[in-house]
């Protein structure tokens, strides 16, 4: 059922969801998050539909906030939908005037008791996520560097530097199932990796990260080269017995490579923003491993003008370098953003080991550029 | 599986699954029904979910004149009609690359033979490199035939680093000496290790979920004791009849049939200790610990119940009775219900009754544990303000409708102070997308993993057969079974068994 309810105050949608569900039938609340969409009019339908999917796995009461324009009167008009596919509850929050300033005292009363909150940006966020006000009542938050009109991992790479515990991107989450046959391969045979090969489309944010999970994991250079697509297309470690790899030209097939054996056709489809958050929500902690990855990846774009063969590495640089003047200029604000900084600043000490190969990254990047002429798109 | 130096696996590193490692899957019984409905799409759905390693191979042996084409043709079947997660042609591929027949007899050489040749081929082509699982979906009287043969051929050792694992499904035998000697053919095979025993109940979630639900929280366990705990219900109950079974059905009855497994180890589940750890053999100590302290009652005729499911209406169609059944004889003394009560001799549960119910053609499929407290010690009301209050009661719901319910007093809304029982209740969610797997999913990449910590080990089936042995043999002596009305909750004598005790059954 849905109850539309214009010109509305927070407390009365709590009423309306209470009316709802009791009209329902089920006064009972199994919901586990509530997840908070932050969204504008042109998107908030697909954003919406998906975080509804989501809520058939993890129970959830999602929240669509769309910012409307600042003009006239602060108005919050609301839309309250319970059932319908999905098994929580949806409410979509229209703001405008001068509220569109003062999202939070909107959703405050809105988010369940005692439990996770998750901010998900479907397409432009802040950089610093932890210092938007919704980013802050959340544990988790979520963003897509995939969507970003250009430099994409630019945009990874800025986030990184703000990064806060409990940051993540689908543009990691998109990697899972490469990463965890890539494992397997190397589970299977255990061979000493002398370097690797990202092949992906141009100005792709998860190929990127692929690079430089593989770099920080195993310490060698890693290449990622541009293909036609659709997305990454092929990841190869090398070693001296061969490649342990996977290609896959169609975003839905892949070959997967092991030295000395034939090879496999094994299903890597690219998988629907629904099941990206689907997994994402599974934990709400910290992922160190893609903190490690990015932060490398952020580095080696810091690092300088590197060969001008990447778009995205050379316009990086400058613009990483004024976020991060920002930041320091930001910083003393908040307790939560000092705590930030010191926690930034151990994870750029502890690894001098992560470092030395993000130099390395640098040689590899002008290599690449050079090679570049051969390196021909495989599908 | 994971190698502890690969430098792409971290312990944080929690978004990373388990692939089992290159191996293939034989199914003995591939055309039966167990097959189709469940293996199949169990093996699709891994594929589907990634957990299978490319280059995963499904060999299927049955008494069909197959070509592999007209197997996979088969399986192609099962999947799009049975499987959980959507139908998806590039799983399909990598799967399908990696079936093979072998049409045979159990006790055929040439078969076996080709059966040996064809996994060396495998090993070959798809890099299986030697590690095989055979499932063993077949009846127990065929056990030793099969067991035989892969011995014979040379197909129950594995060769170097590699594995043969043999998967067997209840009923683990119909008495302790036949369990003993089916035990024995197997293990004289395959090491211990290698032997697992399947019992889909012990695969889903919410029995899993059971030793969540006491070991993680704080606020069950002080009261999961004698000193609260008036007594305890296990019920599983089934709205359908016999269906096709009668050859299996009959002479076996409800109590080898759930009790022994199913029951038997939900009972051990929820009376247990807590372990040291989660791994397979600790669990597995605490689970043999608290079977060998349970006692059966003395007087079996008080505190037992049987019953045979008679002719009526359940949800709404007409049923017949047990002894109408098609190849059922109409002197069949085998129970469709059974109820049994059992002591469990420790200081946790001195006193407190186990009641353990299970029968076919009951009024609606349902499967739960339920925990009846004892009563507020003293009740600052009148008497006619509690008239309507129960005991309180914590109910976890096994299926269907999987979840937890607490069920306790409330005030009734009004002037007057009247209380009354509500319901408290959690669902483990509604439809899931890709995170409730169903049984046999978690059961089958256990075994590819080698990973047995859910599957019950000889020990546990002989202590369950020294509880049951007992108890069906004095039925075996004394009388018939009751008849029940089909669609009700079994039969007067089961109510007359609670009474006893002062107790009455939960409708479920």
């Amino acid at each position: 059922m849905r109850i539309d309810l214009t010109e509305t105050t927070a407390n009365k949608v709590v009423a309306a969801l209470l009316q709802a569900r009791r009209k329902a039938g089920s006064p009972a609340m199994g919901m586990v998050l509530t997840f908070v969409v932050i969204t504008h009019e042109a998107q908030h339908d697909s954003a919406m539909r998906a975080a509804r999917e989501v809520s058939t796995e993890h129970p959830s009461r999602v929240l669509g906030v769309i910012r409307g324009a600042r003009r006239g009167r602060p108005r919050l008009d609301a839309e309250v939908t319970i059932g319908q596919g999905g098994s929580g509850e949806t409410v979509l929050l229209r703001l405008s005037g001068e509220l569109i300033d003062h999202p939070v005292s909107v959703v405050t009363p809105l988010l369940l008791p005692d439990s996770p909150v998750v901010a998900w940006w479907p397409g432009d966020a802040p950089d610093d996520l932890a210092a938007d006000p919704l980013g802050r009542l959340a544990q988790r938050r979520i963003t897509d560097a995939g969507t970003a009109p250009r430099a994409r991992t630019t945009v990874l790479a800025r986030r990184a530097l703000h990064h806060t515990p409990g940051d993540t991107d689908l543009a990691w989450t998109r990697l899972t199932p490469w990463r965890a046959l890539l494992a397997a391969g190397l589970d299977q045979h255990p061979v000493r990796i002398t370097g690797g090969t990202v092949e992906a489309v141009k100005d792709n944010p998860s190929a990127d990260l692929m690079a430089a999970w593989l770099r920080c994991r195993l310490h060698v250079d890693v290449d990622v080269r541009p293909s036609k697509g659709p997305g990454i297309t092929s990841v190869a470690m090398h070693s001296a017995h061969g490649d342990i790899g996977l290609h896959r030209p169609d975003g839905r097939l892949a070959m997967f490579t092991i030295p000395g054996e034939a090879d496999r056709p094994v299903a890597l489809k690219r998988r629907d923003v629904d099941e990206l958050l689907a997994e994402e929500l599974r934990r709400l902690d910290n992922d160190d491993v893609y903190e490690d990855a990015v932060q490398l990846l952020a580095r080696s774009l810091r690092g300088g003008p590197t060969g001008a063969g990447r778009p995205t590495e050379s316009s990086a640089a400058p613009a990483a370098e004024a976020a991060r003047k920002t930041e320091t200029r930001k910083k003393p604000a908040t307790k939560k953003s000092a705590n930030k900084q010191a926690a930034t600043r151990k994870s750029v000490t502890k690894k001098p080991a992560a470092k030395k190969s993000a130099t390395k990254k640098r040689s590899t990047a002008k290599r690449s550029t050079v090679k570049k002429p051969t390196a021909k798109a495989p599908g | 599986m994971s190698v502890p130096d690969n430098p792409l696996r971290d312990p944080q590193d929690r978004r990373l699954p388990r692939i089992a490692g290159p191996c293939s899957l034989v199914i003995f019984g591939v055309t039966g029904d167990l097959s189709r409905k469940k293996l199949m799409p169990a093996v699709y759905d891994l594929a589907n979910r990634g957990l299978l390693p490319p280059g995963f191979a499904l060999v299927g042996f049955a008494r069909r004149d197959w070509a592999h084409q007209d197997f996979t043709q088969v399986v192609h079947d099962a999947v799009k009609a049975y499987s959980r997660t959507p139908f998806r042609e590039e799983t399909w591929k990598q799967l399908a690359e990696g079936f093979r027949f072998v049409p045979g007899q159990f006790a055929d050489d040439k078969a076996f033979a080709h059966l040996a040749d064809t996994v060396a081929e495998l090993d070959e082509a798809r890099g299986t490199a030697g590690n095989h699982a055979f499932y063993l979906s077949i009846p127990p009287g065929f056990f030793p035939d099969v067991v035989g043969q892969l011995k014979e051929h040379g197909l129950a050792d594995g060769e170097g680093g590699s594995w043969r694992r043999v998967v067997i499904e209840k009923p683990f035998g119909h008495d302790l000496s036949s369990a003993r000697s089916l035990n024995a053919v197997v293990s004289d095979v395959f090491p211990r290790e290698a032997v697992f025993r399947i019992d889909h109940y012990l695969g889903k979630e919410t029995v899993q979920n059971i030793l969540a639900f006491r070991f993680a929280n704080a606020m069950f366990e002080p009261v999961w004791n004698s000193n609260y705990v008036d007594h305890i219900q296990i019920t599983m109950a089934e709205d359908v009849g016999i269906g096709g079974r009668a050859g299996y059905y009959d002479g076996i009855g409800a109590a080898r049939d759930v009790i022994q497994n199913h029951l038997l180890q939900l009972m051990a589940l929820v009376a247990m200790e807590d372990p040291a750890s989660f791994d397979a053999r600790n669990l597995r100590l605490e689970k043999q610990k608290v079977l060998s302290s349970v006692r059966i009652p003395d007087d079996l005729d008080l505190h037992t119940s049987r019953g045979q499911y008679a002719a009526g209406w359940q949800g709404g169609q007409k049923v017949i009775g047990y002894l109408d059944e098609d190849d059922i004889s109409g002197r069949s003394t085998t129970e469709t219900y059974a109820a049994i009560r059992l002591d469990v001799e420790n200081r946790r549960w001195a006193g407190v009754p186990f009641f353990l119910r299970t029968g076919k053609r009951l009024g609606r499929r349902v499967t739960e544990v339920a925990v009846i407290f004892k009563r507020a010690p003293h009740l600052p009301f009148s008497h006619t303000a509690t008239e309507e209050l129960g005991q309180n009661a914590l109910v976890m719901r096994i299926q269907p409708d999987e979840g937890v319910t607490l069920r306790f007093g409330g005030k009734v809304p009004g002037t007057a102070m009247e209380l009354r029982d509500v319901n408290m209740d959690f669902a483990y969610g509604g439809a899931f997308v890709e995170s409730s797997p169903e049984a046999y999913e978690r059961l089958i990449l256990d075994v590819l993993l080698g990973d047995p910590p859910l599957f019950p080990q000889h020990e546990e089936v002989e202590l369950s057969w020294r509880i049951l042995d007992p108890i069906i043999r004095w039925w075996a002596e004394h009388g018939r079974p009751d008849q029940y009305a089909s669609g009700s909750w079994g039969p007067e004598s089961a109510e007359e068994m609670l009474a006893r005790d002062g107790r009455t059954w939960r409708r479920p």
